[in-house]
């Protein structure tokens, strides 16, 4: 799963309010290289929680990303760099999501988090 | 500028929306999405392949054909008759400035000579080419790599075979190729040579047909609610989009058939590049964050309508109202508890696409999915969802057997996703909860198309043979 999924997904169990961002545990971290597309980087970037992939990214030991960002940055080259490998590159292969409003554990495993609600959660 | 653009005689239906949608893609022009301009050569019935059509320019046509799937080529014209002088007259008289720099002395060219509903021998074929000796080719002929192509194409009787109306008289084209689809692609990709395979896994030829609708290129994120094995994002990733798939079957897309047979796989086989991610999520339940919206260039898939494969949704024993109370899962076994599902009618699949639609795809991004259509339903006609996000701009029907087609549609998302939408959708979404077994038994397709045809309705279905006009044969599963 990479962080950009992660900076996507939130708890969506039934009268959860506050789902996101969902904690990591971390059971094995990998990099993937993914080819770098400048364009994908700054269409996304305004739909990136910041805040959530500067939390998820620490948590996966990565702390390039600066705190706050101004738009601006999408203009340097070395920036976009760093956002592309926090967003795409880092991967929580085995570990877990947890809701941090009821501690409720989706496991990822394989890089596939399984986002599927019991019965008495939906 | 007009060019004549042969089709080849497949998938009728979906060959001018394919070319629409890549004239949008290539005209690099923001606006709204604009019909082209169709014309048909004269006596030609509008299933032939042959039309002519209206560019912007040759650039643009030449992309267009590149990219395409069904254009076998397209041409600048330089004459066309009913017969051999009456060709001739013609590309006599086509100005010199457009036909003069394809016939330098330092160029190299080849003539192709092609016939449809026909085959003519190759003596008769250098017959024709010798034929045109009035055209003043100053080039070598190289048969291998030329740099200008030309094509002599005949039509005659091409009704008797290929199941269109017999034609009236014949027509000759002559003309410049610009460009042609690169079927090569489909033996690279066809299914059987895929190492993991689904019993729904989508046809690569539909696949690329449907990336095509769906205006895919590089950088851009295009999701698949229903992923499966991949198929549909093997295209898209193809043509150099950033893929994202979702299932509920967590053994589809997390195991496949071990550690060389499944979705990852399938990308690595054909050395593209992997999904940006994977998920198992239910589409009745999406488990997106409040406030992300507009974050995919195109929503494509082939929903689950339950012909072959039934869709699924969380819930299952907790939905049937007032049979069985509240399922409550035991605590000690929650860990490796295995949710269960229930029915996912087509109503409700299809509702809930359109709103995830609504809400995920960016402005002018595109919905492209297939809706099943039973033929003996009179009232077909233009009935199919609706979305007051989106503008319905293709309909291609693929008829699948005698009595059902699947309808590939493509939507066009023209108005901002507002919360009065949001709310109407969540209300709709309650009453779906509510009626759960209700909408199951209206979704009933499975039955509409396999079950044996009831002898009492027989008469009455002969009867509607008669008044109704019937499909042409042609469009059966070989075209």
């Amino acid at each position: 799963m990479r962080l950009l999924t992660h900076n996507m997904l939130s708890s969506n169990i039934k009268g959860v309010t506050n789902g996101f961002p969902l904690r990591i545990e971390i059971e094995k971290v990998v990099e993937k290289q993914v080819d770098f597309n400048a364009d994908f980087l700054r269409n996304m970037f305004p739909k990136i929680e910041w805040k959530a992939l500067v939390g998820a990214a620490h948590t996966l030991g990565y702390v390039e990303l600066p705190e706050e960002v101004e738009p601006s940055r999408l203009d340097s080259e070395d920036f976009l760099r760093k956002f592309h490998h926090a967003l795409l590159e880092l991967h929580l292969e085995e570990g877990a999501l947890v809701c941090p409003e009821t501690g409720r554990r989706f496991p990822v495993s394989k890089g596939i988090p399984n986002m599927l609600l019991h019965e008495d959660e939906v | 500028m007009w060019y004549l653009c042969v089709f080849f005689h497949r998938l009728l239906d979906y060959r001018k929306a394919e070319v629409e949608s890549l004239a949008q893609l290539f005209s690099n022009e923001d606006q709204e999405y604009q019909c082209l301009q169709w014309r048909l050569p004269l006596h030609h019935h509008p299933d032939s392949p042959f039309h002519f059509v209206d560019l912007p320019s040759e650039d643009v046509a030449k992309s267009i054909a590149n990219r395409s799937i069904l254009v076998k080529g397209m041409y600048e014209l330089w004459g066309e008759g009913g017969s051999y002088e009456e060709l001739e007259e013609c590309i006599r008289n086509y100005p010199d400035e457009r036909k003069l720099p394809y016939l330098d002395s330092n160029s190299t060219f080849k003539i192709n000579v092609d016939t449809f509903g026909k085959v003519i021998s190759l003596q008769k074929q250098t017959q024709r080419i010798q034929g045109l000796s009035y055209i003043p080719f100053k080039g070598r002929v190289n048969l291998k790599n030329p740099e200008h192509k030309f094509w002599l194409m005949e039509t005659d009787d091409y009704g008797a075979s290929n199941g269109l109306p017999p034609m009236v008289q014949k027509r000759i084209f002559f003309g410049r190729e610009i460009g042609g689809a690169d079927r090569k692609l489909l033996p690279t990709y066809q299914l059987k040579s895929r190492t993991y395979l689904g019993p729904t896994a989508m046809d690569a030829e539909m696949a690329f047909l449907m990336a095509n609708q769906a205006l895919v290129t590089p950088g851009k994120l295009v999701y698949d609610p229903f992923v499966g094995t991949g198929s549909i994002l093997i295209a898209a990733a193809h043509f150099g989009a950033m893929t994202m798939g979702a299932d509920i079957d967590i053994r589809v897309v997390r195991d496949g058939r071990g550690p060389d047979c499944n979705v990852w796989s399938n990308f690595k086989q054909y050395g593209l590049p992997m999904p940006i991610a994977l998920l198992r999520a239910d589409n009745n339940l999406p488990p997106w964050r409040t406030g992300l919206k507009e974050v995919f260039d195109a929503i494509i898939c082939d929903p689950p309508y339950g012909v072959r494969a039934g869709g699924r949704k969380s819930g299952g024993r907790k939905l049937m109202k007032g049979v069985i109370g509240p399922y409550i899962v035991p605590d000690d076994k929650r860990t490796d508890h295995i949710p269960s599902t229930a029915s996912y009618s087509l109503v409700e699949c299809v509702h809930d696409l359109l709103d995830l639609a609504g809400r995920m795809l960016v402005m002018g991004g595109r919905l492209v999915f297939f809706y099943p259509v039973l033929s003996e339903d009179d009232n077909v006609d233009n009935h199919f969802p609706e979305h007051p996000c989106f503008k319905l701009i293709a309909t291609s029907e693929q008829i699948l057997s005698s009595r059902y087609s699947r309808v590939l549609l493509t939507m066009v998302k023209t108005s901002p996703y507002t919360e009065d939408i949001a709310e109407a959708a969540r209300l709709k979404h309650l009453d779906f909860k509510e009626n759960h077994l209700k909408w199951l038994e209206d979704g009933n397709l499975h039955s509409a198309v396999f079950s044996p045809t009831d002898p009492q309705s027989n008469g009455a279905a002969d009867h509607a043979k008669f008044t109704k006009e019937p499909k042409p044969k042609y469009r059966g599963k070989y075209v």
